[in-house]
């Protein structure tokens, strides 16, 4: 399984990358852990310290052990790569000329990944394998899943606190963790399509965790589907891949064509057919899309905010949804060939394309939205587009520095909307609502988010700015010109939805339940400030996943809340059913009645839940030092690009290289200037329209046309709902579905009745006309196959079955004949 | 002979008569008694099979037939007492064996109307021998025998102990399959002409399939692929299925889905593509479509369900359409991964009916509009329901995707030698269209998951409505209850159901969740999804010699 050259640079190796599967291991073993006896565990005191039961202790010493395993890997790995004694360090941060010394200098200086597998299955004479493999990417990647799936499960003791379905949580979040770092370890293909598919299987599981109301459990019926769709791509790329690498692959020593150091190997041969790899980076790339929230099968991610809270944070923000992303940069070779991406004179491919259309489309969405959860989800699915545009214009290193540096930021802002959930706006995720001012009530959070906020939008010095930057400046770069400038605009509107949303949670007056108005008369309560809104309560569950705000838990309106249209989009989908929307609120009511009913007012949350938040701020500042072009630190491009003169082992003539851009600060200034820009317009416009009474811009997306119809346009997500859930699922579904059982029933069907009917007549006739008359009591061939034939048929009548043996053998008798009779 | 055990095979095919040999001398008032001896005759019936398991040779031994029996049976027409086990035989051989000994405990408290559980066991034990026999046989006549063994059995059990519409689909059943021996005795009967009139034994017929020309070997290929494409059963000859499973009771159904449709997959696999591989590889494309054609057809079909059990059924012949997608590649992949998906298939469907059946048990009505929320009232059986979907639908950690994903897999590159070869663009089409199959499999199989689990509980989950929609608490309070039951918050086992109400004991006044005979029959093959996902070289390294030899005449082609 491995090169030559990995004996020859005389690599270290150790225990924990050896033992590297445990890391998966532990997790699952916990998930079986509290299925089994999680129920049973009582809460246990000692002293004043409460351990929580329900299993959700299970849940958290697997995944801190999982942590410490991927610490230890972590550890080992960058051993390992220091034993190289490679000295890369400056790699694409100096003068080209420096560059492409150095280079050449680690030239040979390939880290071979650790691979440990074992038979997992077998086909005619080749057996696949199960295992793990650990490079710089798995390692990061380890370690990141791990890190985040336990202060999130920290997290959870105190946020799903006393909620029903406290273990399955628990064990859907533990068995995520399983998956997820299933994934990662790979070594091969179809170990990725496990760990993809449990990933999906868990989101299922934790978006419609609140399964009692619909609109929870349509969304998650939804996520599952739509990213089931994109497995198509999957299932076909996997297959294409593999017919196409196995024979170079086993030639070469790397087992299958499934395994994932044999697809790059020969993806960079140069043998590779190019209509296969093409056809297989496209099949594979849309099945990216789908789990990656691209567009334009981007729609589930944000109904995916049904789910609690910490499920938002981890699956749908940090890890989960950055699985197509890192599909696309394990196997960068197939897409980076199979696509000609940095080919001279090229300045458009398909990922480049997907993920530009995906930065600008869900930036824009993230204007309209009110419900804070909702602008986080579009901006999630916006910076996931910045990462697979990144991989599009051969930025493998800032690409997968994003998902690092994004997964802090990211999940610290879920986080915070959590805590403002749960301890400030009363169970509602509603800024307009019931957010405004929370930055005196809840400071820490408001710092945390305040931190994580300029991380994202790439202010200087945070993390972002040292991750999203490099994208934008080697989409430059590398002659994508085009998505530079698609980079550049995405950041101004990033700094400007989010400076938004800060303003409407953090700043302005109290309103709703932040002003600590939360008695159940609320959901009829008036907005005077949600100028765009004429409070239709047009209730239309049906489209709740697609339109609904997010709750968690408790809040107090999920169906109404979301009522809020202008013009006709309650037309659109207009079927109502104020019924079930009624039981909806109930249900909620009770629940929440049953629950939480200590709290009182906006405060901050308690340590539980901040410490996992300060601890996730100071990574969205910190994080992004690890690849700090501007200071000339490149310790993560050492330790997980997996380069040294060469991108992934080269075979044959084909050079990996990719060109990474010198970091200057004359580069970085236009996104700088921009994101200021932002900054100001944003909050000049938040200002005029949503401050005080006098507020000069108030209802102007009422008041002008062309606003009200993009407003309208935006705020019905370019119509993609529509398209998808009332067109295509519902036909399918429906008429479609409909039209292929009438065929069953009444053509197939009728023709095997009909056919019965028919030979039951023309024996009956037989017997009659023929037998009786004709032939009358003289038995001969064809008397005998009228008798079984007539016989054979009473059945039908009478129920009885007695004749059966005579009939076959005659009939088959006389068949066989005939046929041996033609053909002989 | 008497080497190697051998004797093993017959005894354990047809120890299954001895246990109906002592119940016809039981009066049939004595239901435990029969129910008893029904019971441990499928027990150590299976014993005798994990014994087979224990003695068989595995490894590069797999693909030999073991434990082969060759003694004079019917000299007239030249047919012999020949069986045999080999590694694509004995998953199926000890599946049936497992399956039937589940479905008897399960009838332990679950004798449909109308009762007579000694009639019922002695049928479920004798098609117990028809399965077992059709898996080891080696001789076409002997197999013949068996598969039409099992048809009468499953007769009398749709007919007698099935649903409302049990006579119409009890003799549908019946006569369509009969329909398809028919023409596939016929094709034996030709193959033995055409092959020189010598012998009936397989390995004969093996040996000698190039006597016969492509033209008539494509014939008598015909025969063969209508007589097992009704058993599978293939699109269009599937109408057939619905209504058997519909009309079944719970334990015909499970039997039905789990081993008889893998008569027909087998058969193709057995007989039809060794036999005649000239015919084989012309049909090939014709199978794979209607394969394809079943994939998608089953899937909208189920989309188009109003009734749980008919959903089921439906899904079996979407599920079965993977099957035979692997089958028509005529390659180790696709046919090592038929043979994982059926075995895959029994487990899965076969469970899925037997929580149809109990839920059908419970509630008196599988009517998906009447359900809703049952994770509130029997959370354990709904989350085994979700279990179920989610391996049924194909996800990868459990049984189904192995018979799935590897199908789909070998479609990209279906067979080929140096003489003839499958068309390349049309599999590849195949292959798409049957991924495509996938999602629409999530989609019913979720679908109806969401429609039947979640939510709140309805009125009749509830307990608040029977099958038929009449109030239980008749009349008591009515018009509270409407509204009350929304909310969610009256105790339902609280709540003293007055018997005389309705007219009769309230339905759901005991309504429990899943009862110690249910775990018992279900924990094995609850385990066995779970053991054969995550580790699938189990069976693999099982199937794989087999089909490598079985594929031996179909590699050997020299196109001529």
């Amino acid at each position: 399984m491995m090169l030559a050259q990995d004996a020859a640079a005389n690599l270290s190796s150790g225990w924990f990358l050896e033992h590297a599967w445990l890391i998966a291991v532990v997790p699952g073993i916990g998930f079986f852990l509290i299925l089994a006896v999680g129920k049973r565990i009582r809460d246990i005191k000692v002293g004043s310290l409460t351990i929580p039961g329900g299993g959700s202790m299970f849940g958290v010493a697997s995944m801190a052990a999982s942590l410490v395993l991927a610490a230890g890997t972590a550890y080992q790995w960058i051993q390992r790569v220091d034993s190289a004694g490679a000295t890369h360090g400056a790699l694409g941060s100096f003068g080209s000329s420096i560059t492409g010394m150095l280079r050449a200098e680690g030239e040979g200086n390939y880290i071979t990944p650790v691979v440990k597998s074992y038979t997992w299955w077998r086909q005619g004479g080749a057996t696949f394998t199960i295992g793990s493999h650990i490079d710089g990417l798995s390692m990061i990647i380890l370690l990141l899943v791990a890190f985040i799936s336990t202060l999130v499960q920290i997290y959870s003791l105190e946020y799903l606190r006393g909620d029903r379905r406290y273990t399955h949580f628990f064990a859907a979040l533990t068995l995520f963790a399983g998956g997820m770092l299933t994934m990662v370890l790979a070594d091969n293909m179809v170990q990725i399509i496990l760990g993809w598919e449990i990933m999906g299987l868990c989101s299922f599981m934790l978006i419609g965790h609140w399964w009692e109301d619909a609109a929870n459990s349509r969304a998650a019926l939804k996520a599952f589907f739509t990213v089931r769709v994109g497995d198509v791509g999957l299932l076909v790329g996997v297959s294409i891949i593999f017919f196409s690498a196995n024979s170079f692959a086993t030639k070469n020593g790397f087992g299958s064509g499934f395994d994932l150091q044999g697809i790059n190997a020969w993806a960079q041969s140069g043998t590779a057919s190019h209509t296969a790899i093409l056809w297989g980076a496209v099949a594979l790339f849309i099945a990216c899309i789908g789990k990656s929230g691209q567009f334009p099968l981007h729609t589930w991610l944000p109904d995916a905010m049904a789910g609690p809270t910490p499920v938002s944070s981890l699956l749908h923000s940090s890890t989960m949804v950055v699985a197509g992303v890192y599909l696309v940069a394990r196997i960068y070779p197939v897409f980076h060939t199979g696509l000609s991406i940095n080919v001279a004179g090229s300045h458009f491919n398909l990922i480049a394309i997907i993920g530009g259309i995906t930065i600008i489309i869900a930036a824009a969405l993230a204007f309209v939205q009110t419900d804070i959860k909702k602008v986080l989800a579009y901006s999630t699915v916006s910076q996931l587009g910045y990462m697979m545009m990144g991989l599009g214009v051969g930025a493998w290193t800032p690409a997968v520095f994003h998902i690092f540096t994004h997964a802090f930021f990211k999940c610290c802002l879920f986080l915070c909307a959590g805590s403002i959930s749960h301890s400030g706006s009363h169970h509602s995720f509603e800024m307009k609502k019931d957010m405004g001012g929370l930055r005196k009530k809840m400071p820490i959070t408001f710092a945390c988010w305040m931190v994580s906020t300029a991380a994202l939008c790439g202010v200087p010095f945070f993390s972002g700015f040292f991750s999203k930057d490099e994208i934008i400046d080697n989409a430059h770069h590398a002659g994508y010109n085009v998505f530079w400038i698609i980079g550049l605009v995405g950041a101004f509107m990033t700094t400007a939805y989010m400076t938004r949303a800060t303003y409407l949670t953090f700043f302005g007056k109290p309103r709703g339940a932040a002003a600590g108005e939360h008695d159940d008369a609320h959901g009829d309560a008036h907005d005077p400030h949600d100028l765009d809104v004429d409070d239709a309560h047009a209730v239309q569950p049906h489209a709740v996943a697609a339109h609904g705000s997010t709750t968690d838990d408790h809040a107090h309106q999920p169906v109404m809340a979301m009522a809020r249209t202008v013009g006709d989009v309650a037309d659109i989908h207009g079927d109502v059913d104020a019924s079930d929307a009624e039981e909806a609120v109930h249900a909620d009511d009770a629940h929440h009645a049953a629950e939480h009913d200590v709290h009182h007012g906006p405060h901050e949350s308690p340590a539980l839940i901040t410490v996992p938040l300060v601890i996730l701020a100071v990574l969205a500042f910190g994080s992004g030092y690890l690849n700090a072009a501007a200071f000339s630190i490149h310790k993560f491009t050492d330790w997980v690009s997996p380069i040294g003169g060469q991108f992934f082992p080269k075979i044959g003539e084909a050079s990996g290289e990719l060109p990474e851009a010198a970091f200057k600060w004359v580069n970085a200034l236009p996104s700088i200037l921009l994101v200021l820009a932002g900054f100001a317009v944003s909050a000049a416009v938040c200002i005029s329209i949503y401050g005080d009474t006098a507020a000069p811009l108030k209802g102007i997306t009422k008041r002008i046309a062309p606003l009200r119809w993009g407003y309208k346009f935006l705020f019905n997500k370019y119509y993609l709902d529509v398209l998808y859930e009332k067109i295509i699922v519902h036909g399918v579904a429906y008429p479609v579905s409909a039209a292929a059982y009438w065929f069953n029933q009444n053509v197939l069907d009728g023709i095997v009745n009909g056919a019965g009917k028919w030979a039951r007549k023309s024996g009956l006739w037989i017997y009659k006309n023929v037998d009786q008359r004709v032939v009358d009591g003289t038995v001969n061939g064809s008397g005998a196959a009228a008798r079984g034939l007539g016989s054979a048929l009473r059945p039908v009548q009478s129920g009885k079955v007695n004749q059966y043996g005579a009939l076959l053998f005659s009939a088959a008798a006389v068949a066989a004949l005939v046929l041996i009779l033609v053909n002989t | 002979m008497l080497t190697d055990h051998n004797w093993i095979l017959t005894v354990g095919v047809f120890l299954p008569l001895a246990g109906v040999l002592i119940m016809l001398f039981i009066p049939k008032e004595e239901e435990s008694l029969n129910k008893a001896i029904a019971i441990i005759t499928a027990a150590v019936t299976l014993a005798v099979g994990i014994a087979t398991m224990a003695w068989f040779k595995y490894g590069s031994d797999s693909s030999k037939l073991q434990f082969h029996v060759d003694v004079a049976w019917i000299p007239a027409i030249k047919s012999r007492y020949i069986i045999g086990l080999d590694g694509v035989s004995m998953p199926l051989y000890i599946l049936s064996m497992v399956i039937t000994l589940l479905v008897m405990i399960y009838s332990w408290d679950h004798i449909p109307e109308p009762g007579n559980a000694k009639a019922f066991m002695i049928l479920m034990l004798i098609l117990q021998t028809g399965m077992a026999g059709t898996f080891v046989a080696q001789d076409l006549i002997l197999f013949f025998v068996f598969f039409e063994v099992v048809l009468l059995p499953m007769y009398f059990m749709i007919g007698v102990w099935g649903g409302e519409q049990r006579q119409y689909a009890s003799l549908k059943f019946f006569l369509y399959t009969m329909f398809g021996s028919a023409l596939m005795l016929v094709a034996f009967l030709a193959l033995f002409f055409q092959t020189g009139a010598q012998s009936f034994s397989l390995e004969y017929l093996y040996a000698h399939s190039s006597m016969i020309s492509t033209n008539v070997a494509v014939w008598i290929f015909a025969g063969m692929f209508v007589g097992f494409a009704v058993k599978v059963p293939m699109f269009p000859f599937h109408t057939w299925l619905p209504d058997a499973h519909t009309q079944a009771p719970t334990q015909g159904s499970v039997i039905l889905a789990a081993i008889l449709l893998k008569l027909g997959t087998y058969g193709f696999i057995r007989i039809a593509i060794p036999t005649l591989p000239q015919a084989a590889v012309k049909w090939a494309p014709v199978i794979g479509v209607l394969a394809v054609i079943g994939i998608i057809y089953g899937a909208l079909g189920c989309l188009a369900q109003t009734d749980m059990k008919r959903l089921i059924a439906f899904s079996s012949v979407a599920h079965m359409g993977f099957v035979m997608l692997g089958i028509s590649t005529l390659t180790q992949f696709g046919i090592n991964a038929a043979v994982y998906g059926m075995v895959a298939h029994g487990l899965i469907t076969g469970m899925l009916f037997f929580l149809a059946g109990s839920i059908k048990n419970r509630y008196h009505t599988l009517e998906i509009a009447k359900m809703g929320g049952i994770l509130k009232r029997i959370p354990r059986l709904g989350w085994i329901l979700g279990m179920c979907a989610m391996a049924s639908l194909g996800l990868p950690g459990l049984a189904g995707f192995w018979g799935e994903f590897p199908a789909i897999l070998s479609a990209y590159s279906p067979f080929h030698n140096d003489y003839v070869h499958l068309s390349q663009p049309l599999f590849r089409t195949l292959m798409v269209i049957a991924a495509i199959g996938t999602v629409l499999a999530a989609g019913y199989l979720l679908w109806m998951f969401q429609r039947v689990a979640f939510g709140e509980a309805s009125p009749l989950i509830a307990g608040d409505v029977d099958a038929d929609g009449n109030d239980l608490h008749a009349g008591a309070h009515a018009g509270d209850h409407a509204g009350d039951h929304l909310v969610g918050e009256r105790g339902h086992g609280a709540v003293p159901f007055s018997v005389g109400a309705a007219g009769n004991a309230d339905p759901h006044a005991e309504v429990h969740d899943v009862g110690i005979f249910e775990w018992i029959a279900w924990t094995p093959l609850l385990i066995g999804i779970v053991v054969l996902g995550a580790y699938p070289d189990l069976m693999f390294k099982v199937l794989n010699g087999s089909v490598t030899k079985l594929l031996a005449p179909v590699q050997a082609l020299t196109g001529k």
